[in-house]
């Protein structure tokens, strides 16, 4: 037990000294937090898809490197990135500037609006502060809309703040939540053609102010692997040119 | 807030409140996590923590005398559902038990038509439900133990003073076993405060939930746990001090006299 304890710290050592350069991968691990229909989840088979998954190994292909994802909870997921438990997330993320200072972005690979999603027998139209007066909203911790929410309506309403999207559209399904905040798609995906009750969009898909909603899906590396991040721009670029793109992005959206 | 900032610092020693609070606003004033915002998060986990753990465990503490008693009883029929209750609930995680009940009853067909559903749907009360159902069980436990520890001496006196069951049990065995158990008790109590951490699964802003948001929020892991690691370092100082007293009060007969 001792030695190992030695072994392990003498590795950690090597890893810190060598952490200090940027170095080439052979082996990307991609953090990812599942599920995230239609952008990362489970098919009934237990195997790992969704857009992110397709183009992320897509990319990995391009580039010449092996990928493997690694699943981490969305509150923790820049931590985990910082602590080297992987080395890139690609999970719908948004580029936004209170990210920027901890992460680089790659360029952007995608652009979600988001929006509100309610059961029909709420009966509002929209959604401000009047009208969600005394709710209770459902957002995932430490999400963009976590952000927006708490900013905009901690002092009229009650907000509940769940690890993954999946325990919110559970609380939805039973009735704790009057309405809940998320990307378009995901509500889309999970809330309208949920059979349990029927779901509607509240209001428009909102994507302003840029503060909150910021510029699209990014993968997110650690600032120093500029190399990586410029290889991942490289082949996304290639990968729009020839078409690929296109038919990972119809796969899950549908022709548009 | 910030009209401190240009308060030219007094001497030490000024007996004005004022000065203290001047300084905390200076302490905080560059800073980008303590904010009104987040310190009003953390002190709504406090609250929140110490009224989930503090009703809880009266309330496990007043289920857990009777089932004690019963748990000890020579009757099988009247131990055995005890014994089943606490083997379940000692045998499974407390978070699952949450789980269970937070997510699983609100899928009970009908659930949200009843009576039960305004309360059930709160976090704070399957949270409760889940702490005290789960304390009560250990407690039910310690006692029990205490209870079957009784010396033969003190039955045997209680007896030949003609004591019926019911009596004995109230003066004699009950006073005496509590005293036993309380060192145990008070570990327990501690446990529970610390099982508590686990609220924020079912949104329950207990100080871990205050915690996950902040770090969730500015990606400051130390910040933020760091910090509620040394509230819990303070509530179970408060905790142990507290038994300790106790402990020095109602277990006095028991240490050696001094000649």
């Amino acid at each position: 037990m001792k030695k190992l304890l030695t072994v392990s710290l003498l590795g950690l050592a090597v890893a810190a000294a060598s952490s200090a350069q940027a170095r080439d991968y052979d082996n990307v691990r991609i953090g990812v937090d599942v599920p995230y229909e239609p952008m990362e989840y489970r098919t009934a088979e237990g195997e790992l898809t969704g857009f992110d998954i397709d183009l992320g190994n897509a990319l990995c292909e391009r580039i010449g490197v092996t990928c493997e994802w690694v699943e981490q909870e969305w509150d923790g997921i820049i931590p985990g990135l910082m602590s080297r438990n992987y080395d890139a997330i690609m999970s719908s993320m948004t580029i936004n500037d209170e990210r920027r200072q901890q992460v680089l972005f790659s360029d952007p690979y995608i652009t979600m609006p988001s929006a509100w999603f309610a059961p029909s027998s709420l009966g509002i139209s929209e959604a401000n502060e009047e009208t969600l007066a005394g709710k209770t909203i459902g957002v995932q911790r430490g999400t963009l809309q976590d952000n927006y929410v708490t900013d905009n309506f901690s002092s009229v309403a009650e907000i509940s703040r769940y690890s993954t999207a999946d325990d919110m559209v559970l609380d939805m399904e039973a009735q704790r939540l009057d309405i809940v905040f998320l990307d378009f798609p995901i509500g889309q995906s999970t809330l309208l053609e949920s059979e349990e009750a029927e779901y509607v969009v509240v209001g428009e898909r909102i994507s302003e102010p840029k503060e909150y909603f910021g510029d699209g899906f990014g993968i997110a590396f650690r600032q120093r692997d500029e190399a990586l991040a410029e290889q991942f721009n490289e082949a996304l670029a290639e990968l729009q040119e020839d078409g690929t793109y296109d038919e990972i992005y119809a796969r899950y959206f549908g022709e548009e | 807030m910030h009209g401190y900032k240009n308060v030219t610092t007094p001497a030490l020693g000024g007996s004005d409140m004022l000065d203290i609070s001047a300084w905390f606003n200076d302490l905080l004033a560059d800073n980008l996590i303590f904010t009104p915002t987040t310190r009003g998060y953390y002190w709504e986990g406090l609250v929140t923590t110490t009224q989930l753990v503090f009703l809880s465990l009266v309330a496990g503490l007043i289920l857990a005398v009777p089932l004690a008693i019963m748990r000890s009883s020579k009757h099988k029929w009247i131990s055995l559902p005890v014994y089943l209750y606490t083997y379940v609930f000692r045998g499974t995680p407390l978070l699952i038990q949450l789980y269970i009940i937070y997510y699983g009853v609100a899928f009970i067909d009908g659930i949200q038509e009843t009576f039960l559903w305004p309360v059930l749907r709160e976090a704070f009360y399957p949270a409760l439900i889940a702490f005290t159902l789960n304390t009560a069980a250990y407690t039910t436990e310690i006692f029990r133990g205490a209870i079957k520890a009784t010396s033969k001496g003190e039955i045997e006196a209680a007896r030949a003073y003609g004591m019926s069951q019911n009596l004995m049990m109230r003066r004699t065995i009950l006073p005496s076993a509590f005293r036993r158990a309380l060192p145990a008790y008070g570990n327990e109590v501690i446990f529970m405060l610390h099982a508590s951490a686990i609220a924020s699964v079912v949104t329950l802003m207990d100080l871990t939930g205050a915690a996950r948001f902040v770090y969730a929020r500015f990606y400051a892991p130390f910040d933020a746990f760091l910090f509620v690691a040394a509230i819990y370092l303070c509530l179970t100082f408060a905790i142990l001090y507290f038994f300790r007293f106790l402990e020095k009060k109602l277990l006095d007969h028991l240490r050696p006299q001094n000649s």
